[in-house]
């Protein structure tokens, strides 16, 4: 008789607040694998390009925000080569942006499944968030490819010695995706509108992150606006990954301390929402 | 727990709110918290009709107290009328929902047929789609390649194997949702009513298999069916659930026989309607007409023996005239499927209180159990029906068995009997 056998689960009404039961969660490691392996397959299967398009999709992001807001609107880049400082704000927003929208489609892409079946529901968004990253570090690679040309060609001057920091700047940002993507997919069960919004929420905050231009036009245009400006947490993050990998505009340790216990707020919020409609979300469907 | 005891459930109780949860919408949500808040009157109170405002607290106790234990290598059946919470009981140990009171243990890992082939992607092959449905289980890559040739050759699948699900045939998805199933290494697996996948000979061979897993391999199953054959068959106990209530627990055969005489109570010549389920027409408020009763015009024992002359009457109140009704009465087998119907000629009604007789000949039903539901509906000019009254239980008849001619295997025949062959083709002559 296997082990599993003798272990004894008991199932009560009322949970703690935050009651995540790791040990259980990570005994579906598999199926955690499982689901971003089966994601990746379904994804790009019968598709003329497949992963291709994991590429194509910034790349021609890119080029559009090159010719639009460079060449077309002449926004200044801080001196950095006009296509690796739109490419480092895309790949960047494309992460959280899938994040953020992965993570908020967890109950209703899932709802047939957690109706039939039981297993830790987090195992859905750490899952989406998994396959999200493997995306995103294939689109990374292509931007550290024209990187290293950049670096040999004397178009950029990394700071090497933050590079650390890069990683560290990448965790937070999954963190911020998947904590507003849970709140929000918690909300999405009782209020269905709320999915209007997270679309087109998502490209509103774009426009309001520097991605398509440098913070240092924001502080020249409208200074009396910067501070508030740069409380959205992916300011800062936006501002600091390119000094870090292109060495152009600066770090505001301050703001990104602010976007730091911002994002952590909005984690612990998210997974505490999530953990709560988990509980009753099939009686809500 | 006890050693052999694998499931445990102690005053289980699960409550459903009726009616609407909220407005809906944040923003309506958002009004009412502000209407609450400044002590105004909520605008989305005259939004909702009065008859949804009235039920709003009311709540339906889907299970009212279940105390079970089971032990390992019990095949226990789960009897019960619709909507006594068979499901609802499954659906707690499988964890889908949480209860509302009360606790339930289980030892070991559970494993749910609530529906075949849960979980499976299309786009995947089989063979991926066996580690998907284990890796949801719980289960280890190891632990399913174990077992995946007894799955590919138990589903008689073969070489279509690694061709994705989506383009099978439905027979085969189901064949190979209940051979990944049944091979599972849980300890406890719940079924609702699977073993009616796939044609007779599969049908037969998973109740095989799962006597052998409840057999041989000291696994648990808890089976919930209408078919008391495969009840009769499978389980060495029987549960009865009603409203939410355990009524029985013990042996089989007396569970099936509970069962049946405590549907048989609810038999009645003259039958109440004016509480009774109603389904596809709005709240009592509203409906235009009410059946208040429905009285079969025989003897008390609700046997029918002159089936050419099924004689029935109604009351029902309507308030208003409405031309052109029509009344459907319809016959309901055992797991309330419906099985024939019967339509009347359009009629008027008048405001006020009206009887309707009615009469049918019912000859082609055969014997057993049956469930009348009647519905007064009219059909617009696009064909599209619209019930003014429809009850899903109107009342139960007792059908005899035939005393001429052979016998009537109703398993393999159906519950109809249509009018003789005639010999010799018609089209020729």
């Amino acid at each position: 008789m296997s082990k599993s056998s003798e272990v004894i689960t008991t199932v009560t009404p009322k949970r703690k607040l935050l009651d995540f039961n790791f040990a259980e969660t990570f005994r579906y490691k598999d199926l955690i694998f499982l689901f971003v392996k089966n994601d990746f397959i379904t994804r790009y299967k019968q598709m003329l390009l497949g992963p291709l398009w994991a590429v194509i999709q910034p790349l021609l992001t890119t080029v559009v925000f090159t010719v639009v807001f460079g060449n077309i609107a002449g926004l200044p880049t801080d001196g950095a080569p006009k296509f690796m400082f739109y490419m480092c704000g895309n790949v960047l927003w494309t992460y959280f942006s899938s994040c953020l929208i992965g993570a908020s489609n967890c109950f209703s892409s899932n709802a047939y499944l957690f109706s039939k079946v039981y297993f830790p529901r987090l195992v859905a968004p750490i899952s989406t968030a998994i396959g999200n990253m493997i995306n995103s570090g294939i689109q990374f690679l292509i931007f550290a490819g024209f990187l290293v040309y950049s670096i040999l060609t004397g178009g950029v001057h990394p700071v090497y010695s933050l590079l650390w920091l890069a990683v560290l700047l990448v965790l937070q940002v999954t963190m911020l995706g998947m904590g507003i993507g849970l709140m929000l997919s918690s909300l999405t069960i009782k209020y269905r509108d709320l999915k209007m919004l997270i679309s087109f929420g998502v490209q509103l905050w774009l426009y309001a992150t520097p991605i398509a231009y440098a913070t240092s036009l924001v502080k020249e245009k409208i200074p009396s606006l910067y501070g508030v400006y740069m409380l959205n947490p992916m300011a800062s993050v936006c501002e600091a990954m390119r000094k870090i990998f292109l060495g152009v505009g600066n770090i505001s340790i301050k703001y990104l301390c602010i976007s730091l216990a911002m994002s952590i707020f909005f984690f612990l919020l998210g997974i505490i929402m999530f953990n709560r409609a988990e509980k009753t979300f099939t009686d809500k469907i | 727990m006890e050693k052999d005891v694998v499931l445990q459930t102690h005053n289980l109780v699960k409550e459903y709110r009726l009616g609407q949860i909220n407005t809906g919408t944040l923003r309506g949500d958002l009004q009412s918290f502000f209407a609450r808040i400044f002590k105004k009157d909520d605008p989305n109170i005259n939004l909702l009709s009065d008859q949804y405002y009235n039920i709003e607290n009311r709540t339906h106790r889907a299970l009212d107290g279940v105390s079970i234990t089971i032990k390992r290598g019990e095949a226990v059946g789960l009897i019960g009328a619709n909507g006594a919470g068979k499901s609802t009981l499954l659906k707690l140990i499988s964890r889908i929902t949480l209860p509302t009171e009360g606790s339930l243990s289980y030892r070991g890992k559970v494993a749910s047929l609530l529906e075949v082939g849960t979980g499976f992607n299309g786009g995947l092959t089989g063979r991926e789609n066996i580690y998907m449905n284990g890796a949801i289980l719980g289960m280890s890559k190891a632990q399913i390649e174990a077992r995946l040739d007894q799955i590919i050759s138990f589903s008689e699948i073969g070489e279509y194997i690694d061709t994705p699900v989506k383009r099978y045939s439905s027979g085969m998805f189901v064949k190979l949702a209940f051979a990944v199933a049944a091979h599972l290494d849980a300890d406890i697996l719940l079924m609702d009513e699977i073993l009616a996948v796939g044609d007779v000979k599969f049908q037969d061979k998973s109740l095989k298999r799962m006597e052998q897993v409840a057999g041989e391999e000291n696994k648990t199953v808890i089976y919930v069916s209408h078919n008391m054959t495969t009840i009769r068959r499978f389980c060495t106990r029987c549960i009865v659930l009603e409203e939410g209530k355990v009524v029985y627990d013990g042996e089989v055969e007396k569970a099936i026989e509970v069962y049946t005489q405590r549907k048989k109570l609810n038999y009645s010549a003259h039958n109440d309607l004016t509480e009774a389920r109603r389904r596809y027409c709005p709240n009592h408020l509203v409906r235009k007409v009410s059946f208040t009763q429905c009285n079969l015009q025989l003897n008390d024992d609700c046997v029918i023996r002159d089936k050419s002359d099924f004689r029935l009457s109604f009351h029902f109140e309507a308030k208003e005239d409405i031309r052109a009704a029509l009344l459907k009465v319809s016959f309901l087998d055992a797991t309330e499927q419906p099985v024939a119907s019967a339509i009347s000629p359009a009629f008027d009604i008048h405001e006020g209180e009206n009887i309707l007789e009615v009469s049918a000949d019912i000859s082609g039903l055969q014997q057993g159990s049956y469930t009348i539901s009647g519905g007064l509906m009219q059909q617009s000019e696009f064909g599209i029906f619209s019930y003014y009254d429809n009850v899903e239980q109107m009342c139960f008849v007792e059908l005899e068995p035939e005393d001429t001619g052979l016998l009537w295997a109703t398993r393999i025949w159906g519950r109809v009997k249509l009018p003789p062959l005639k010999i010799g083709g018609g089209a020729h002559e």
